[in-house]
C-alpha cells in the first residue's frame, strides 16, 4: 500500500483517502454568461500530467481535504500542502 | 507473405519450418507518408489495416515507442463483449464483436475467438430489475441477451457460489451467448501482419516525441528517428493520448489509471464462460492454455506506471475467492497493470481532435481490447473521409460541450 | 537405484505414495528429494509433449516436477515436488500425465513435435471457425485439476508490520547482514523461504572456520539475541511501491498462509544466484539437474542423485561440487562443455554424454552454464540492472528504493566478500561491488544446433522454437516471450530466461543487454489466491449496517432484507411477500403505519455561511427557507445529473439539517466536505454527519396524530401549529426528540427522530399506542408501494445516469435561481434542452391485468422497435386496486392518455401514459 500524508494525522495508509481532482481548477462564476466551451472545460479538461502532479485529496478518516505533490509514474510523494488557512 | 492453412503447417513441419516468411517488415521510417498513425497497439495497428483495406491508402506509417501491441493491448484480459446499454454504444461494440468474428479469416491468422459466452450476475431485486432493463435494451438494438434466474446461472458456470448464505446471493444475471474472450497478442500480430502485406510500415521503438504544426494545421510528427510529414495523422496512444493532445495543444477530458490483470496457474478446465460480479467487483475466466484470468476495478490513484498496489489486488482476488470459493487454493502466477484512458462517461473519444489533419481514437478506459477491429475501422474511416461513420458520430470529442455524453459506467458494472 | 540415500540421514519416517506407489521418506524431505532417495526421478511431463520430466533443482527454479497433492480431505493442484514439504499420508500424483509420469498416454504427442511447434496454432484452426477445436485444445492444457470442493478452515491472516531493515533471504550473506545490523541497535527482519536456515552455506566445507551448520546456528542465535526477527518458511514476493514487501508465510499443507504486509526502512536483497542450465541436444532428460540443485539435494537430504555423474561446468563454481559429491560416493567425469557440443543419450534418463567422439557412459548429468542472480524483486522495486560481461549475468544496478542487494544476489560469488560486503550494508554503510575471482568461458545457445536442444523445459520451448520466432520476426525480447511462451510456465522463466534472449542475441547480432530482459512482476513464486482472501469474506465483506431497533423487528416477526447497505424490514409476519405488503399498506391508507426510517441521511451544516453554502449545494432555493421549515430538493453533479433527492430542514438561522437518502450519506459528506473546505471558507462552515447518533421513527396514515398524541409531548402538533414540510424540536420523557413532518407515504407523517440509545422506548410506545387503533409496523416494501402511488421517486431506481431535475418535472429553480448552484450552468446544455428527453411519468394498465415488468420498455415502431425509455417502478396497488407504474420516456410530459406498447423479452403489451400521481392529487391526505 502507497503512503499518503495528511497535513493533519500523517503519514496513512493509501486506503484512508480518496482522489477528488487536480489542483487548481477554479469555478467560473455562474452567475455570469460562460460559454458552452468554457463550461466544458471546467467540467471536463485535465490535465494528466505525466510525471509530476498537484492533487486535491480527501483523508477520510479525518475529512481534511489536501494539496498532494508526487509523482505519477514513480509513485514518489513529494509532499502535501494543507488547504487551511492556520496551516504553516 | 506466406499464407497460413494447416496444409502449409504440415508442408513446413516437414521441412523445419525454414520457409515462413516475416510476420512483418522491419522498414526504415520514411520522411512522409500519406499518413501517420501513433500508438501500435490494436487500435493504431487496426487504424492502419483499416486505411489500407478499405479506403486503399497504403503509404501508412504506425509509430510505435516500444515493441508492437506492447502497451494495453498486451496486457489486458482479453475479454471481448457487446454488452452494453444505449443504442449508440450497442451499434459500436456490436459492430466490433461482428468485426471479430471474421477476423481470424480476414487476417489469416488465429485469433481464437472463443464465444463462450459472458455472464454479469445479478444479487438483489434492484440489481433483477437493471438486468431486466439492460437485456431488453440489448434485445431492441439487435444484440443478443438472455435473462437468467439463479438456476440458470448456476447450470451456464457451475464454479460459482450460488449458496444462499453467501453475502450477496446470486438471484439471477444477463448471458451474451456471443460475448467470450481473443488472443490479446494474436489480434495485434494479426493486424500487424495484414496491414504490413498491405504496404503499411510499422516502425517500433521509435517515439514521437512532437506534433509538427504549420498555420494551426498538423503537418506530421517529429520522432526519436526523425520528422515525418504527412496530411493526416491519427493517433491511438492510449493511456499517453493526454500526452500526444499537449503536443498538438488541444485538450482532452482523459485522467490516466492503472488497470492491474492477474492470471493463475494453469488448470485442467474449470470455467465455462466469462463471468462478472458486480458486488465483488471481480470477472474472470479461463485461457485457452488453462490460466484464470482475472481483473477489477481501477487503483484509485492517477498513475502512468503500469502497476498497481496491494489494495486492488486485495479487494480483486478477494473478490473471485467470494464469487468462487473453491479456486481459493489455486495460486496465483502473475500480475501486471496498463495504462487506462478514463473519459468522463465512460466512452471512447474518435474522431477530429479540433487541430485539422489530427484525429484521436483514444479514452477507452478499461474496455479497449473489445472494440480494436471497431476502433481502427472507425478512425480510418474518419481520417479517409474527412466524415464521421454513423456509428462514430456520437463519439466525437464535441460531445462534452453538448454534454450528450454517452454515459456507461453503470451499464459495464466495473467501476471506472 | 540412481538416485539413493546415503548414510548418515537421519529423522522420523514419513509414509506417501506417488502415481499410486508406495514409498517411504523422512521428516525434513520435500516431495522431490524423498522420491530421489527411492530412486524415482520421472516426476512429471511436460505440457506440450508430455515428455517425462525429472526435477532440474532442489527449490524454487524447478518447473518439472508438479504434482496434484492429496492429505486427508485437502486436495491441492499444481504442488512443486521441490518446495512441498513431505507430510504423512500425502498422496501425490503427477500433474497433465495419465495414468502417472512413467507410462503417460500421451507421450505419443511428442512424434508430432514437427507441427506443434511455437506458434502453430496461429497457423492454423481458422477454418471453419476456432470453435470446432477449442474444446480438445483446452482439454489438453493446462496442469493440475482444481476440485470443486471448497476447504474446511482455509482462511489465511493478514498482518501489517515494520521494520527498519528487511534482508531477504537467510543465505551465508543474508545471515551476515541481520546480524550486522541487529547488532547495530536497528530493527532488522530476515525472511528466508526454507525451512531452515543456511541456503548456500550447506553446500560449503567451512565458513570462517566452522562447521557450516555451526556457523548458521550461531549467526540465528545472535541475531535473535540482538532483537531481530527471523522469518523462515516464509517467501518475500513481491514489492509494491512505498517500500512495501508482501511475504508469505507458509503453512504446513492444507493450511492456509500468513500475508505479512511487511513495510521496510531500508531492504537488503541477499536473494542469491541460480545455476542456469545448458542448452545442449536432448538437455531435458529426467536426470539432468543443475549442479547447485545435486548439491543441495546431497547436504540437505542426503541424498544423492546419480552414480556416475557428468559435472557439466563452464565456471569455477563446479570446482567444489566435484568434491562434495565424489567424497559421497558417486563417479564424477568432468566435461568441459565449451570445447564442443554435447548430447544426451538415452530415452528416460542418460546412458551416457557424447562430445566430439567420445561417449561417456552416466547416468546423470549435472550441469551449470553460470550463475544468475535473483534480482526478482530488485526489479520490482523499480531497481535498475547492468550487464557484467565478467559474470554474463545481469547485476543490481541502481534503486530507487532504499534497497542494496549482497552477495551472490549481487554477483558477489565468492563467500569472504560476500560476508564482507553484507555486515557492511547490514549496518547501513555503503559498499562497492569487489572484483572478483570467479570466471567463466561465455556459453549461450547455438543457434543452428542439430538436434532438438530445450530451453523453457515446461512449455517445450526448443532452440528451433527461438530461431523460427527470429525467422518470422518476433525478435524484441517480449514478443519472444510470447510468441513462444518461453518463460510464461509456472516457474515464470528463472531457468529459461536468460538462455532464450540469449539465443535471440547471437541469431540476431545483438548483445544480451541489448536485447534485455522481460518484465519481471510479482509474485516471485505462485501463492494462493486466499491469501489475498483473508478477512474479507462472508459476513465481514461490506458489512451490513444494522438497526438500533432490530430486536424489536425481529420480535414483531420482520422479513429483514438488505437495503442500501442495511438491514431492514422488508415486510412483517407470516404469509409471505405477497400477502403482506398489500396489508400492510391497507393498514398504513387506514388507519396507520410506525416505519423504522434510521438509515436516513442527517447531516447538520451550521455556521455563519451555512445558508449560503446549503443555497449553493441545492437545486431548490434554500435562502427563502424560514427556521421550523423543510423544503424538498434535489443535489445535482456539476453536470446537472440528479444525484440525491431529500429534505432540507432549516433549524434556525445558521443551522440546517440535510436528510439524504439512506444509501447516499457517505457520498453527501463528502461532497460537502469537499465544497466546504475546497472554495468556501472552512471557518464559517460545518459539517456534521449525525445520521447514526440519531434513529427515526415514521408515523404515518390518517390517525397519525392520534398516535402521537399518545406520546404526550408538551408541543403543539396540531394541523396549523405543525403543518405539511415543518419541523420542531421538542422533549419526550426528558429526552430531546426532532419531529419533521414530511411524508414518503403520501399520507399525513410525523417523522419522530430520538437519540438512539432511547429509540425502543419510542417505538414501544407508539406501538402501544397504534396497535389500538388498527396500526402496526410497516416494512419498506410497503412504503415503496405507497410512495410509488403518490408519484415518489427513489433516486437510482426511478432516476438514471442522465435524468436532470426538469426531467422530473422540477423546473423553477432551472429558470429562475439567480444564485449559483451545483450544476447550474449544466442545465443549459444543448442535452438539458434536447426536446425528446426522457421524463418521469406515470403508467397504467387495466385493473385485473398482470402488473408490468420493472425493465420492460416503452417502444415505437413496427418492425425494429426502438426503445423511448423503461419502466423503473411496478405494484399492483391495494390502495387504487389496480397495477400501477412509474416510467422515463422520451417527451413523456407531453403524452398524457397516450397509449404505448411496453416491450418486455419479445412480448408487447399496451399502456397509457398518465400522470404519475395516482393517489391524493390534491395533497388533501398529505396536508391533513
Amino acid at each position: 500500500m502507497q503512503l499518503f500524508p495528511c497535513p493533519f494525522c500523517g503519514w496513512r495508509d493509501e486506503r484512508e483517502f480518496l482522489f477528488i481532482a487536480e489542483a487548481g481548477k477554479e469555478r467560473p462564476d455562474t452567475t455570469q454568461k460562460i460559454s458552452d466551451e468554457d463550461w466544458a472545460r471546467y467540467l471536463h479538461s485535465i490535465r494528466n500530467d505525466k510525471g509530476a502532479v498537484r492533487e486535491v485529496w480527501m483523508h477520510l478518516t479525518c475529512g481534511e481535504l489536501f494539496i498532494l505533490e508526487r509523482d505519477s509514474v514513480t509513485m514518489e510523494v513529494i509532499g502535501s500542502i494543507a488547504l487551511r488557512k492556520d496551516a504553516a | 507473405m506466406t499464407r497460413y492453412s494447416g496444409w502449409k503447417l504440415f508442408k513446413e513441419g516437414l521441412r523445419g519450418h525454414k520457409g515462413w516468411a516475416q510476420a512483418w517488415r522491419t522498414p526504415k521510417l520514411k520522411p512522409e507518408y500519406d499518413a501517420v498513425i501513433i500508438g501500435g497497439g490494436g487500435h493504431g495497428l487496426a487504424s492502419a489495416y483499416y486505411l489500407a483495406k478499405n479506403h486503399k491508402i497504403t503509404n501508412v506509417a504506425v509509430i510505435e515507442k516500444g515493441w508492437l501491441g506492447g502497451g494495453n493491448t498486451g496486457r489486458n484480459t482479453t475479454v471481448i463483449r457487446s454488452n452494453y446499454f444505449y443504442p449508440e454504444s450497442a451499434d459500436l461494440y456490436d459492430m466490433s464483436v461482428r468485426l471479430y468474428e471474421g477476423l481470424s479469416k480476414d487476417l489469416n491468422y488465429n485469433i481464437m475467438f472463443s464465444q463462450r459466452g459472458m455472464i454479469v450476475t445479478a444479487h438483489s431485486e434492484p440489481e433483477m430489475e437493471m438486468a431486466a432493463r439492460q437485456v431488453n435494451a440489448m434485445r431492441l438494438n439487435g444484440v443478443d441477451a438472455e435473462f437468467l434466474d439463479a438456476k440458470q446461472v448456476k447450470r451456464a458456470e457451475p464454479a460459482l457460489n450460488t449458496r444462499s448464505d453467501m453475502r450477496y446471493p446470486i438471484h439471477g444475471g444477463v448471458l451474451q451467448k456471443r460475448a467470450g474472450t481473443g488472443r490479446h497478442d494474436a489480434v495485434a500480430w494479426g493486424f500487424a501482419r495484414a496491414a504490413d502485406q498491405l504496404g503499411v510500415d510499422i516502425i517500433q521503438n521509435c517515439e514521437v516525441t512532437d506534433v509538427i504544426l504549420e498555420g494551426g494545421r498538423c503537418a506530421g510528427v517529429v520522432t526519436s528517428l526523425g520528422e515525418v510529414r504527412a496530411s493526416m495523422v491519427g493517433a491511438a496512444a492510449a493511456g499517453h493520448s493526454s500526452t500526444i493532445a499537449k503536443m498538438a495543444g488541444f485538450e482532452l477530458p482523459i485522467e490516466s489509471y492503472a488497470l492491474q490483470a492477474f492470471v493463475s496457474e494453469p488448470l485442467k478446465p474449470v470455467l465455462k464462460t466469462v463471468v462478472l460480479c458486480p458486488p465483488f467487483g471481480t470477472y474472470v475466466s479461463q485461457s485457452d492454455k488453462g490460466g484464470l484470468v482475472i481483473g477489477g476495478g481501477l487503483d484509485r490513484v492517477p498513475s502512468y506506471g503500469q502497476r498497481g498496489n496491494l489494495p486492488m489486488q486485495e479487494a480483486v482476488l478477494s473478490g473471485l475467492a467470494e464469487m468462487m470459493p473453491s479456486l481459493a487454493k489455486v495460486k496465483l502466477l502473475r500480475h501486471w497493470g496498463g495504462i487506462v484512458d478514463v473519459t468522463p462517461d465512460s466512452s471512447p473519444i474518435i474522431g477530429p481532435s479540433g487541430v485539422d489533419g489530427l484525429y484521436v481514437n483514444c479514452g477507452w478506459g478499461t474496455g479497449g481490447f473489445k472494440a480494436i477491429p471497431v476502433g481502427g475501422y472507425l478512425l480510418a474511416h474518419v481520417m479517409a473521409t474527412g466524415t464521421h461513420h454513423n456509428v462514430s458520430r456520437p463519439f466525437d470529442l464535441t460531445r462534452f460541450i453538448s454534454g450528450r455524453l454517452v454515459d456507461e459506467s453503470a451499464a459495464s458494472g466495473i467501476a471506472h | 537405484m540412481t538416485s539413493h540415500r546415503v548414510p548418515g540421514a537421519s529423522g522420523a519416517p514419513l509414509k506417501f505414495t506417488f502415481d499410486g506407489k508406495s514409498y517411504t521418506g523422512m521428516e525434513g524431505d520435500t516431495l522431490a528429494s524423498a522420491l530421489l532417495a527411492n530412486g524415482v526421478r520421472v516426476m512429471g511431463r511436460s505440457f506440450k509433449y508430455h515428455r517425462p520430466r525429472g526435477p532440474w533443482s532442489a527449490w524454487v527454479d524447478d518447473p518439472n516436477a508438479i504434482m496434484t497433492v492429496r492429505k486427508g480431505a485437502v486436495e491441492l493442484p499444481n504442488c512443486p515436488a521441490t518446495t512441498t514439504y513431505l507430510e504423512n499420508g500425502m498422496k501425490a500424483q503427477a500433474v497433465n500425465a495419465y495414468p502417472s509420469a512413467a507410462f503417460d498416454i500421451k507421450g505419443g504427442l511428442d512424434l508430432f513435435h514437427r507441427w506443434l511447434g511455437a506458434g502453430f496454432y496461429y497457423k492454423t484452426f481458422i477454418w471453419p471457425n476456432w470453435h470446432l477445436f477449442e474444446p480438445a485444445i483446452r482439454k489438453m492444457a493446462g496442469l493440475g485439476h482444481v476440485t470443486d470442493k471448497v476447504l474446511d478452515g482455509y482462511s489465511a491472516d493478514q498482518i501489517h508490520d515494520s521494520c527498519e531493515v528487511l534482508i531477504i533471504g537467510g543465505g551465508p550473506a543474508g545471515l551476515a547482514a541481520a546480524r550486522a545490523a541487529a547488532e547495530a541497535g536497528l530493527n532488522a527482519c530476515l525472511v528466508e523461504d526454507h525451512k531452515s536456515l543456511g541456503g548456500g552455506a550447506l553446500l560449503e566445507q567451512t565458513i570462517e572456520g566452522h562447521a557450516p551448520t555451526e556457523w548458521v546456528a550461531a549467526h540465528a542465535q545472535a541475531i535473535t539475541e540482538a532483537g531481530g526477527r527471523i522469518f523462515t518458511h516464509a517467501t518475500a514476493y513481491g514489492i509494491y511501491d512505498h517500500q512495501l514487501v508482501a511475504i508469505i508465510e507458509h503453512g504446513s499443507f492444507g493450511t492456509a498462509p500468513r500475508l505479512r504486509r511487511m513495510r521496510a526502512d531500508r531492504i537488503v536483497l541477499a536473494t542469491g544466484a541460480l545455476d542456469r542450465p545448458i542448452t545442449f541436444t536432448n538437455n531435458d532428460r529426467p536426470g539432468i539437474m543443475s549442479v547447485t540443485g545435486a548439491c543441495t539435494y546431497l547436504a540437505q537430504h542426503k541424498v544423492l542423485v546419480g552414480r556416475q555423474i557428468a559435472l557439466v561446468s563452464n565456471n569455477s563454481y563446479a570446482d567444489a561440487a566435484e568434491a562434495m559429491l565424489s567424497d559421497a560416493g558417486a563417479e564424477i567425469t568432468r566435461i568441459d562443455p565449451t570445447v564442443g557440443p554435447i548430447k544426451a543419450i538415452g530415452l528416460k534418463t542418460p546412458v551416457a554424454l557424447t562430445q566430439h567422439d567420445r561417449t561417456h557412459p552416466v547416468d546423470t548429468i549435472l550441469a551449470s552454464g553460470g550463475q544468475t542472480p535473483l534480482v526478482h524483486l530488485w526489479r520490482h522495486a523499480g531497481g535498475k540492472l547492468t550487464w557484467c560481461d565478467a559474470r554474463q549475468a545481469f547485476l543490481p544496478d541502481s534503486n530507487p528504493m532504499n534497497m542494496v542487494a549482497v552477495g551472490a544476489a549481487n554477483g558477489t560469488f565468492e563467500m569472504e566478500p560476500a560476508l564482507e560486503e553484507a555486515r557492511t550494508v547490514g549496518k547501513g554503510d555503503p559498499s562497492e561491488r569487489a572484483e572478483t575471482q570467479y570466471h567463466l568461458t561465455p556459453l549461450w545457445p547455438s543457434p543452428g544446433s542439430e538436434g532438438r536442444q530445450w530451453i523453457d523445459f515446461q512449455h517445450d520451448v526448443t532452440l528451433k522454437d527461438i530461431e523460427l520466432a527470429a525467422r518470422e520476426n518476433y525478435v524484441s525480447v517480449e514478443h519472444l516471450k510470447r510468441y513462444t511462451t518461453l518463460g510464461m510456465a509456472s516457474d515464470q522463466g528463472k531457468t529459461s530466461n536468460m538462455a532464450g534472449l540469449a539465443a535471440m542475441a547471437t541469431i540476431q547480432n545483438r548483445s544480451i543487454p541489448e536485447v534485455g530482459t522481460t518484465t519481471f512482476r510479482p509474485p516471485f513464486v505462485p501463492v494462493p489466491i486466499e491469501i489475498y482472501h483473508g478477512h474479507h469474506k462472508g459476513k465481514h465483506w461490506h458489512p451490513v449496517k444494522r438497526l438500533a431497533l432490530e430486536s424489536e423487528h425481529r420480535a414483531a416477526g420482520a422479513a429483514l432484507g438488505e437495503y442500501g447497505g442495511w438491514l431492514r424490514p422488508a415486510w412483517y409476519g407470516t404469509g409471505g411477500m405477497a400477502a403482506r405488503v398489500p396489508d400492510e399498506v391497507r393498514m398504513a391508507r387506514a388507519s396507520a403505519g410506525i416505519f423504522d426510517a434510521s438509515p436516513l441521511g442527517k447531516i447538520e451544516v451550521t455556521g455563519p455561511d451555512a445558508e449560503a453554502f446549503v443555497n449553493f449545494i441545492y437545486y431548490n432555493t434554500i435562502t427563502t427557507l424560514a427556521p421550523g421549515r423543510i423544503r424538498y430538493g434535489f443535489m445535482l453533479s456539476e453536470g446537472g445529473v440528479v444525484y440525491d433527492d431529500g429534505v432540507v430542514a432549516r433549524l434556525g438561522p445558521e443551522r440546517f439539517l440535510i436528510s439524504c437518502s439512506s444509501s447516499h450519506v457517505d457520498g453527501v459528506r463528502t461532497h460537502l466536505e469537499a465544497w466546504r473546505q475546497d472554495g468556501n471558507d472552512p471557518d464559517r462552515i460545518f459539517v456534521h454527519d449525525t445520521t447514526q447518533h440519531w434513529a427515526t421513527i415514521t408515523v404515518t396514515g390518517p390517525i397519525a396524530r392520534d398516535i402521537m398524541a399518545a406520546l404526550d409531548l408538551q408541543t403543539d402538533i396540531s394541523k396549523d401549529a405543525l403543518p405539511h414540510m415543518s419541523f420542531i424540536e421538542t422533549i419526550w420523557q426528558d429526552t430531546p426528540v426532532r419531529i419533521a413532518r414530511v411524508s414518503f407515504s403520501g399520507d399525513l407523517s410525523f417523522e419522530v427522530s430520538i437519540r438512539r440509545s432511547r429509540a425502543q422506548d419510542l417505538w414501544q410506545a407508539l406501538m402501544k399506542a397504534g396497535t389500538p387503533l388498527g396500526a402496526g409496523s410497516l416494512g419498506l416494501e410497503a412504503m415503496a408501494v405507497m410512495r410509488a402511488e403518490k408519484g415518489y421517486i427513489m433516486i437510482g431506481k426511478d432516476t438514471d445516469g442522465e435524468t436532470m431535475p426538469h426531467d422530473l418535472g422540477c423546473t423553477a429553480p432551472r429558470d429562475k435561481k439567480s444564485t449559483a448552484f451545483v450544476g447550474d450552468r449544466s442545465l443549459h446544455m444543448a442535452v438539458a434542452n434536447d426536446p425528446d428527453r426522457k421524463q418521469l411519468v406515470g403508467l397504467s394498465v387495466a385493473a385485473g391485468d398482470a402488473m408490468l415488468a420493472i425493465g420492460s420498455h416503452v417502444v415505437v415502431g413496427a418492425i425494429r422497435q426502438r426503445s423511448l425509455g423503461y419502466v423503473t417502478s411496478s405494484y399492483v396497488s391495494p390502495t387504487l386496486e389496480r397495477p400501477i407504474a412509474l416510467a422515463l420516456v422520451e417527451k413523456g410530459a407531453s403524452r398524457m392518455g397516450e397509449t404505448v406498447n411496453v416491450w418486455h423479452l419479445g412480448e408487447t403489451r399496451e399502456a397509457v401514459i398518465s400522470s404519475p400521481v395516482f393517489f391524493d392529487p390534491d395533497g388533501e391526505r398529505l396536508h391533513a
